[in-house]
């Protein structure tokens, strides 16, 4: 018998009988609704906590600021989407100034150019779908158009994240955008830049993943 | 190395865990590192858990496993059924040798020379480093923690921080010794020398190994926690990933991971959540620019359907590995992870080890408690250990031959004298005449009663029997 069969066998007929399945009831995690200034002001206070930086800005107003943010850490490349529309507003802005990075464009395969985006690039900017106010948490959900290492590999990670999709709490965003119908490959949940305490409990960041998380809220 | 010989890699005699005890008991440093770090991981909790029902919140934590648990088996093919769907390859392997075989023949399979490995206790309990490294493979950890510990060629001391046995100083001589890197104190210098060292690896290793923190049967979805994003690379940049877990981490529902998460996090480090929360359901598809082009994932066995058979036992695999029990242990906080000797030290380990090593091997465990109860009163899923080690104990001295317990080894402690001692003093208890007439004998005979009672009495004074006897003092009262 394959190991499979035997263990499914012996799982199946328990010596000690039947289990029987309690309820679940998931109302300890409810919050009050929180209307959508006080879960910015929650997403802010939490996700600064652990390092993360949050600008709020606009619709108009946003490339302005990070061009001012990548300028004064001195990102002299900036890694964007091919169809998404962040990417594009960046691409027709640098037809008409000069303060915003060099901008590269994931539109290939890594396998081409893994060398590149580990050496070479010093941002990464990438839209969320929503953040977690309980937790300062930004949901990622990487795609064709923006695959999972461009939130990973470059030292600095850039994410945009609209006011007004903010949930409170982790339960309530995957039910309201019901995750359960289907997952993409990849899904993460990004709360701060990467960080280790594994050295005498010692805070450091930037250990694997990026350095700073910027996050630039459209209000 | 040949197969068969490859349980005797196992280099530490779980049985030795009193003199590894004492030793320990005896390091200022060892009793220094471990004490700033519990007492550290201790209020970070409850500060983590401020302004929530937490009791609600930890029946809710122990429903979602029973839940899990009650459904095993069809989950179990639920999740390979939906992971098929999704592209990812599910194998199943009895025990940990036969995990090691599976992970060899991918690895062979693809002509692999390296593997980067995320943290996974699992590839522990595998002893997955050892096997591959004699199979010309190298394995590599990325867990900065995980990494350290195995550049000093030893075994994590926590199941979430492997290396707190060790401070910055020492850490710092170390890397310096292996790396090459200056001697400093430096966390954030050291970190960032190990990034630097560990960024080609990534880049370079033909797979990459991770553990599982849930999975996800109605999606087909592996949830990974962690701070690094080393869990990240190793599941991301090689081009191939494998996942090994034990058949009981899986959860029915996506729904079930947010307050699985919620206390998984606080009680292992107090955080609200970690930097990642990394859900993986199948590999790079065809128009998709990364990600590894083969997933698999390994369920391992290796004693949990043995634990599942029994009512009370069944609770140990509620776990979900936050090591709160070990950060409150008063045993583990003065003897730190080595002495036990095991993959899984601390109170889990306690219960869960004596399954995987036997209580022949592992009889020291259950005993190495005070029964204080602080494990059972912070484990998230409220699983009852301070029982489950009375259980244990029972088990150890067992001589039922006609309905024998269920643990391998069981009876290994039993003594022939001590069995005596209890079946005389049974036998007594049950004859109302005899008990009163030995008590009166023991009172009148007290002095020549012995001042020493072997192990008892090492660190105790010995009882004093007492002149009259309760039923005489009675009397007197009464008259």
């Amino acid at each position: 018998m394959s190991s499979r069969d035997a263990i499914l066998q012996r799982l199946r007929h328990r010596t000690g009988g039947e289990l029987t399945a309690p309820e679940c009831d998931f109302s300890v995690l409810n919050r009050p609704d929180w209307s959508t200034a006080e879960k910015l002001d929650m997403f802010e206070r939490t996700i600064e906590s652990v390092h993360g930086e949050v600008h709020r800005t606009t619709e108009s107003g946003w490339i302005d600021r990070l061009a001012e943010i990548l300028q004064t850490r001195g990102a002299q490349t900036l890694l964007i989407a091919k169809e998404h529309e962040i990417g594009k507003a960046l691409k027709n802005a640098t037809e008409n100034r000069e303060d915003l990075p060099q901008l590269l464009v994931y539109d290939e395969a890594i396998d081409s150019w893994q060398e590149t985006l580990f050496n070479d690039v010093d941002a990464g900017i990438t839209s969320t779908r929503g953040g977690i106010a309980e937790t300062g948490s930004l949901i990622l959900w990487p795609s064709v158009d923006e695959p999972r290492l461009m939130s990973l590999v470059p030292p600095i990670h850039i994410a945009v994240l609209k006011a007004s999709e903010l949930y409170t709490t982790f339960h309530d965003a995957m039910q309201s955008q019901n995750w359960a119908a289907g997952m993409p490959t990849n899904a993460l949940l990004v709360s701060g830049p990467s960080k280790t305490a594994d050295i005498e409990q010692t805070l450091a960041y930037g250990v694997h993943g990026p350095k700073e998380l910027i996050v630039l809220v459209i209000e | 190395m040949s197969e068969t010989t490859h349980h005797s890699a196992h280099h530490i005699d779980v049985k030795e865990f009193h003199p590894r005890a004492r030793a320990a008991i005896h390091n200022p440093q060892i009793r220094q590192n471990f004490r700033k770090a519990m007492d550290g991981l201790m209020t970070k909790r409850k500060s983590a858990f401020e302004g929530w029902d937490l009791e609600t919140l930890r029946d809710l934590g122990a429903n979602i496993r029973m839940r899990a648990l009650a459904n095993l088996p069809d989950l179990l093919e639920q999740l390979e059924q939906k992971l098929t769907e999704n592209g990812v390859t599910v194998h199943w392997a009895a025990d940990g040798d036969e995990a090691c075989e599976i992970v060899r023949d991918i690895c062979l399979a693809r002509d692999a020379k390296s593997v980067i490995k995320g943290k996974s206790m699992v590839s522990e309990e595998m002893e997955l480093n050892h096997y591959l490294e004699d199979q010309g493979i190298e394995a590599l950890e990325s867990d900065l923690g995980e990494y350290i510990v195995q550049l000093a060629e030893e075994t994590p001391s926590h199941i979430i921080m492997p290396a707190i046995h060790k401070n910055t100083t020492e850490i710092s001589q170390l890397l310096h010794d292996k790396t090459g890197t200056d001697l400093s104190n430096d966390v954030e210098y050291l970190t960032a020398n190990a990034r630097l060292q560990l960024r080609e690896k990534f880049r370079n290793a033909d797979v990459g190994i991770s553990g599982v923190n849930f999975a996800v049967a109605e999606t087909g979805t592996l949830c990974l926690v962690e701070n690094e994003g080393n869990g990240r690379m190793t599941t991301t940049v090689p081009p191939c990933h494998i996942a090994v877990t034990g058949i009981e981490k899986v959860v029915p529902k996506l729904e079930d991971v947010t307050a699985l998460l919620a206390l998984l996090t606080r009680s292992a480090t107090g955080q609200h959540i970690t930097t990642y929360f990394n859900m993986i359901s199948g590999p790079r598809k065809a128009d998709e620019l990364d990600g590894p082009e083969e997933v698999h994932l390994v369920l391992v066995d290796n004693g949990r359907s043995t634990i599942y058979q029994d009512d009370e036992l069944l609770d140990t695999l509620r776990c979900i590995r936050c090591g709160a029990c070990m950060n409150h242990c008063p045993v583990y906080t003065r003897v730190g992870g080595h002495a036990y000797g095991t993959t899984y030290p601390g109170p889990i380990g306690k219960i869960l080890m004596p399954h995987m090593v036997g209580l022949d091997e592992g009889r020291h465990l259950p005993t190495a408690s005070s029964l204080c109860g602080a494990c059972g009163e912070v484990c998230p899923v409220k699983i009852p250990i301070p029982d489950l080690l009375v259980r244990l104990r029972q088990e150890a001295v067992d001589g039922d031959k006609l309905h024998p317990a269920k643990v391998r080894g069981h009876g290994a402690k039993r003594g022939t004298v001590e069995a005596m001692i209890w079946k005389g003093w049974s036998w007594m208890h049950a004859r109302p005449g005899l008990y009163r007439l030995g008590t009166a004998l023991g009172a009148r005979f007290r002095k020549l009663q012995p001042g020493k009672l072997g192990g008892w009495t090492q660190y105790r004074t010995a009882p004093k029997l007492a002149a009259k006897t309760l039923h005489e003092r009675m009397k007197e009262r009464s008259q």
